[in-house]
């Protein structure tokens, strides 16, 4: 019989909430237990015990939590390893185990197709090159179409800016040997990388949340794109000696073939792998940025110190401008990934110290460097690679220091830290405007050179 | 009476086998026949027969299988299987062994010390 007392209720949703905190105990195994209280409440409650009385003995009969959890690990020891489950034995109401494979095997291959048709159908590479995102993109997109359930309204709205965008890209007069191109293209990713988040958010773009697991989704990619990528090297390369071994000439195939499918299908399946295992294993980017902050620090200390003992930065160039964003960059990824898997309610602790120091090493190598430059530009003036270089570097330059100030406050216990947390989300589109404004407005004005 | 806890230990394994040899049960009810059988002596702690299903589970001694309760709750069930037959007669060996051995320790050790001393 099901009980009908809230205040029951509520205490067994309490207890299924600590034993379902323990690793151990697997949800079946709660339900097992779960079934088992509930009778002997309700057959104390017969005897005549009211309901919290019969809670409280059926609990303390249940035993001590921490003991029947040590004998359980001790029955399944492999669950204290997190195990990812890509094909569910028990699948949810109807949803077939399989098909979820099947969509993402047949648009991985869609991509490969895609590019190998490209490369067909332009013989200049360059145009391939430009077009790659335009080209992979959409099929990434459409996993999460399909995944989300995109309405056909959000899917009409990422469909028109990628028009956009392939048009700009492929009707502009570039001129092939210019820089607008590069930058155009290469910005093109990014403004693609964003309507890609409009996909994964299923529509919801605004919501804090749905950026900060988009944020998240990136850097697990990344990192599962390189992993697949280095496994993919190393068969590559047995297949390679192997095959040259017996006589067979393997590169052709590996070319024309082999690198143009594996690589964009590498991709969908890294970004299946990261939606499969987001519950289940612990993400690698915020542990990886435990061991870099420190590391890091020391890096952008010896800059400053280098930069104060030779005396200025004489022969600064737009290079030195460009390690200089992927420095700033570098360190964002640091802080945004540990800001992701920080509890938000947690006090102020030492790693947020070394954060804030982190920053704030960053912003004064980037001011020395900046300043230089700024000297430099205004003797030799603007070209569309610096005006890149350096608006990136102020969009850069605007986040951390603001983030460089809510930390401070956070730290002094002025700010709780949601503030902090939501300037990251918020921030974010910031890029890719900026990067649209890269791909769109720069091309014309610098005379598509 | 507080019985010890390696005895509880000791004797649960038999005794979970020899309740699902009646017929297939469930954690709760197992408990409440335990309960019953010891004149309600010998109290568990409920939560540890859950692993020790699941280690019979996995030696191959009962089969599990999810059903449904009356009140419409999902629960497991537990059957006994043909090495669970063999275990728990094997095990029925061994305890009467014990018990006889007991047995005649207990009934010697109730023969006043006088007694032993006429032998001498």
């Amino acid at each position: 019989m099901m009980s009908t007392n809230p205040e029951l209720e509520a205490q067994i949703d309490q207890w299924r909430g600590y034993v379902q905190r323990r690793r151990a105990i697997s949800a079946g195994d709660v339900e097992e237990m779960e079934d088992h209280l509930r009778e002997q409440v309700t057959d104390l409650t017969s005897t005549g015990l009211d309901d919290d009385e019969a809670f409280l003995v059926s609990v303390k009969r249940m035993g001590n939590l921490d003991e029947v959890s040590r004998e359980f690990a001790r029955e399944h020891s492999d669950r204290l390893w997190k195990q990812l489950v890509l094909v569910p034995d028990e699948p949810d109401a109807g949803a077939k185990p399989w098909r979820e494979l099947g969509v993402v095997l047949a648009l991985a291959l869609g991509a490969g197709a895609a590019v190998k048709i490209g490369t067909e159908l332009f013989a200049d590479e360059l145009v391939v090159l430009r077009n790659i995102g335009l080209l992979v993109l959409p099929f990434l997109a459409g996993y999460f179409a399909w995944k989300r359930k995109l309405t056909w309204r959000v899917g009409a709205a990422l469909l028109v800016p990628f028009a956009l965008l392939a048009v700009v890209l492929n009707v502009y007069p570039f001129d092939p040997d210019g820089s607008t191109l590069f930058l155009a293209a290469s910005h093109s990713i990014v403004a693609l990388w964003a309507l890609i988040s409009v996909a994964y958010a299923g529509g919801r773009w605004r919501s804090d949340a749905r950026r900060m697991d988009y944020v998240r989704f990136t850097g697990e990619l990344a990192i599962y794109f390189v992993l697949i990528a280095l496994g993919g090297g190393v068969l590559i390369g047995l297949t390679l000696g192997t095959l040259g071994l017996v006589g067979v000439d393997f590169e052709p195939v590996l070319e024309s073939w082999i690198l143009p499918f594996c690589v964009p299908g590498a991709l969908i399946v890294a970004a299946w792998l990261v939606e499969a295992k987001q519950n289940v294993v612990e993400n690698i980017a915020p542990v990886l940025t435990r061991v870099f902050t420190p590391l890091t620090i020391v890096m952008l200390l010896v800059f400053l110190g280098v930069f104060a003992t030779t005396g200025g930065l004489l022969d600064v160039d737009r290079e030195l401008l460009i390690l200089m964003d992927m420095v700033l960059v570098l360190v964002l990824c640091l802080l945004l990934y540990s800001i992701s898997a920080r509890d938000s309610l947690a006090p102020p602790g030492l790693f947020d110290v070394l954060q804030l120091v982190l920053v704030v090493a960053a912003l004064a190598v980037d001011t020395v460097t900046l300043s230089a430059m700024l000297t430099r530009i205004a003797e030799f003036g603007f070209s569309a690679n610096k005006v890149a270089a350096l608006g990136l570097n102020l969009v850069l330059l605007v986040h951390l220091a603001w983030s460089a100030w809510l930390s401070v406050e956070f730290l002094r216990g002025k700010r709780p830290f949601g503030p902090v947390e939501r300037w990251q989300t918020r921030y974010l589109p910031a890029y890719a405007v900026w990067a649209l404004v890269v791909v769109v407005i720069f091309p014309p004005v610098f005379a598509f050179a | 009476m507080h019985i010890d806890k390696d005895l509880v230990a000791a004797s649960a394994t038999p005794l979970v086998l020899g309740i699902l040899a009646d017929g297939e049960s469930y954690g709760y009810a197992i408990v409440k026949r335990v309960n019953e059988l010891s004149g309600g002596r010998m109290q568990w702690t409920d939560g540890m027969l859950y692993p020790l299903l699941h280690r019979l589970e996995r030696f191959g001694y009962v089969e599990a299988s999810w059903g449904t309760s009356d009140a419409g709750r999902r629960r497991k069930h537990y059957a006994i299987t043909q090495a669970g037959r063999e275990t728990l007669a094997d095990r029925q060996q061994q305890w009467s062994v014990v018990a006889d051995a007991l047995k005649q320790v207990w009934q010697d050790a109730q023969r006043p010390p006088a007694v032993a001393e006429g032998w001498a």
